[in-house]
């Protein structure tokens, strides 16, 4: 990809919005380790989405710094599928501390990284290809949707 | 004094004409060429033609209301071209990205994909998925990107609006739109010209021409030999032929993609057939590493060379270098191309090794160096006078000089623009080509409701810098085509045409 800083939040925000609410409507229900009403399984389930789009704005600035020692001012297909690592840590760890707890029960191990991993790779997969199928403009405008 | 009798009108431009920027219907209903009306015309017919003709035609305007002015039979006949000539035929692979397809306006599936499943080969997955960090970019097979664009090219119904001739000039209409001069080919058409009226008019007639380094360009006119100083874009097959009969040496010149091409095909020949070819490279411009202005603005570079997996850095195709030239006028723009200029070459791994094997064989010698002139030598070979920076004199003798600087002549070499250059008030961009919008609309010659575009490499030095590139054609050709929906045209395209389009595409059924 070749986003532009407002692209790449842009486009992260609509994903998570779009493939990221249809992923987790359907895997929820099928996590790993989880119990408890669905309705509580689901509001862990957003919780764990919206706090990848609020704290990937933030990792989108320090991937747009990083990415201006590129010649090419590109960001490698690969790069944007192994963030997932230190994205996934961070928020993991984040979680294990409770700070989220007064709105969500935090996810076992199994069943967070099971929906984070599972909602990357297709919103991975869906900004590599797909997602200009609709967007025909979305390409040239560095990622961003509006 | 009776007026003088006026020859019955012969179909031809008058003076009249010639020498009136703006004309009339009756002007030219009076020089007798006959005159035919369409809502669009381009002028053209190679791929920038051929791309903007499929957005139309996607974005839903029927053929009927476009015509091509060519005088090439399809779209790829000229890329084809110059491509077999600079040692690219249909097997090997381009320099392009996967998803930059000029028979597809969404780029996806991109060519890896479309590769991997018809020859069912992951490995062109994996290549797109690591490129470029632990693999060298993944680029399309010639022969894909021409089946393709024949594919798509009757699925637009793009015979249908193809007219064969040579676009003669371009000219506005009184009361709005222009008059498109085109010489059909003859004995197709009863006069010598004819004439398309038409409210939008779109330019992409491709390179001005070829240049020669005027060293080489002097030697052939001089001694008149045209089989030993060769352009790495004209046939040059004796060169390899020669080479296989007896033990030989090239002169190269150049830092570019075509320098490469021609060494891999000197390599490998070299390889294949045991030969004894010694290979003299000279470099103007030498480049010996990491360069550029500052650390966020480093080119790698080595051996002679300054590495880029493309013609420009990639984001000038959609990301932060598209975003920043947008906005930049004048001078500014000027050095920005300057930035990111410069003669550059894909860093392959196999070209790597080969060049590596011929500086440790001693048959491949690179050097910085201007050549002063050529001349024959006693023996009938070639003397180059070479200069370098460090005041090194060197004169290489050799059998064969390819140019493979690949330099484009001024856009003023062509007709059409030297026309529109000094009749429609066309001016020049801060490098030298034809100053468009961000919509590719040439500045200065709006006609009434009319507007003329144009497209490739005549307007590098715009707003947008990748122009001379499949993706660049096809960034072009969206902002004209959504121009004309602004006009009115036609619909602009929203996501849910956009996606139905698609599958027509994929299904390979009209639009």
């Amino acid at each position: 990809m070749v986003p532009t800083l407002f692209g790449r939040i842009q486009t992260r925000l609509f994903l998570l919005a779009t493939v990221g609410v249809i992923v987790t409507l359907i895997i929820v229900p099928f996590l790993p380790g989880t119990s408890g009403p669905i309705g509580d399984l689901y509001a862990t389930g957003f919780m764990v989405l919206v706090s990848v789009a609020v704290l990937g704005v933030i990792w989108e600035f320090i991937y747009h710094f990083l990415m201006q020692f590129r010649w090419e001012k590109d960001w490698p297909t690969l790069f944007g599928l192994l963030t997932f690592i230190n994205e996934g840590l961070l928020l993991f760890f984040l979680l294990r501390t409770g700070i989220l707890d007064s709105i969500a029960d935090a996810p076992p191990a199994g069943a967070f990284w099971t929906h984070f991993i599972v909602v990357w790779l297709c919103v991975w997969l869906v900004a590599n290809g797909p997602m200009r199928v609709p967007f025909i403009r979305w390409r040239f405008r560095g990622g961003r949707v509006l | 004094m009776a007026t003088p009798h006026v020859p019955a009108a012969a179909g031809d431009l008058t003076p009249e004409l010639l020498g009136t920027p703006e004309w009339t219907d009756q002007m030219v209903a009076a020089a007798g060429i006959p005159m035919h009306d369409i809502p669009f015309l381009t002028a053209g017919g190679g791929i920038g033609s051929f791309v903007t003709v499929d957005y139309l035609r996607i974005y839903g305007v029927p053929t009927s209301h476009i015509r091509v002015v060519s005088n090439i039979d399809y779209p790829w006949q000229t890329y084809e071209f110059l491509t077999r000539c600079s040692q690219i035929p249909r097997p090997e692979r381009i320099r392009s990205d996967s998803s930059s397809r000029p028979d597809n306006i969404w780029g996806f599936p991109s060519y890896a994909l479309e590769e991997a499943w018809k020859e069912k080969n992951p490995r062109y997955l994996w290549n797109v998925l690591t490129e470029p960090l632990l693999n060298d970019y993944w680029t399309p097979r010639a022969g894909t990107v021409f089946e393709n664009l024949e594919r798509e090219a009757k699925r637009i119904g793009y015979w249908d609006m193809l007219v064969k001739g040579q676009v003669r000039m371009v000219r506005k209409r009184v009361g709005g739109g222009y008059f498109t001069v085109v010489t059909p080919p003859e004995g197709t058409a009863p006069t010598k010209r004819i004439v398309f009226r038409s409210r939008f008019v779109h330019l992409a007639v491709g390179y001005p021409g070829l240049k020669f380094l005027p060293d080489l360009q002097e030697f052939r006119q001089k001694y008149g030999d045209y089989q030993h100083v060769v352009n790495a874009y004209e046939p040059h097959e004796q060169v390899y032929e020669f080479l296989k009969t007896r033990p030989g040496t090239v002169v190269i010149r150049g830092g570019g993609i075509v320098a490469s091409r021609v060494l891999q095909r000197l390599f490998d020949d070299r390889e294949k057939y045991n030969l004894q070819t010694q290979i003299v490279h000279i470099f103007r411009t030498f480049i010996t590493g990491s360069h550029g202005p500052h650390i966020w603005m480093r080119r790698k570079g080595g051996d002679g060379w300054a590495y880029q997996g493309f013609n420009y850095p990639k984001s000038v195709w959609g990301g932060q270098l598209k975003a920043e030239m947008r906005k930049l006028e004048g001078a500014a723009r000027a050095q920005k191309y300057k930035d990111m200029g410069g003669t550059n070459t894909p860093k392959r791994r196999r070209w790597q090794e080969q060049m590596a094997q011929g500086r440790a064989g001693g048959y491949y010698h690179a050097f910085q160096g201007v050549v002063e002139k050529v001349e024959p030598a006693p023996d009938g070979r070639l003397v180059s006078h070479v200069r370098s920076k460090d005041g090194t004199i060197r004169q290489p003798v050799a059998d064969y000089i390819i140019d493979c600087t690949g330099l484009e002549a001024d856009i003023a070499e062509h007709r059409v623009f030297a026309d529109l250059l000094q009749y429609s008030g066309a001016y020049r961009n801060p490098v030298g080509r034809l100053e468009v919008e961000r919509h590719f609309e040439v500045k200065n010659t709006a006609s009434g409701d009319g507007a003329l575009y144009a497209s490739g490499s005549a307007t590098l030095g715009g707003y947008f810098p990748g122009v001379d590139t499949f993706l660049g054609l096809q960034v072009a050709a969206q902002e004209i085509a959504d121009d004309l929906a602004r006009r009115g045209f036609c619909r602009k395209m929203g996501p849910v045409r956009s996606t139905t389009q698609w599958f027509k595409w994929a299904f390979n059924s009209p639009v």
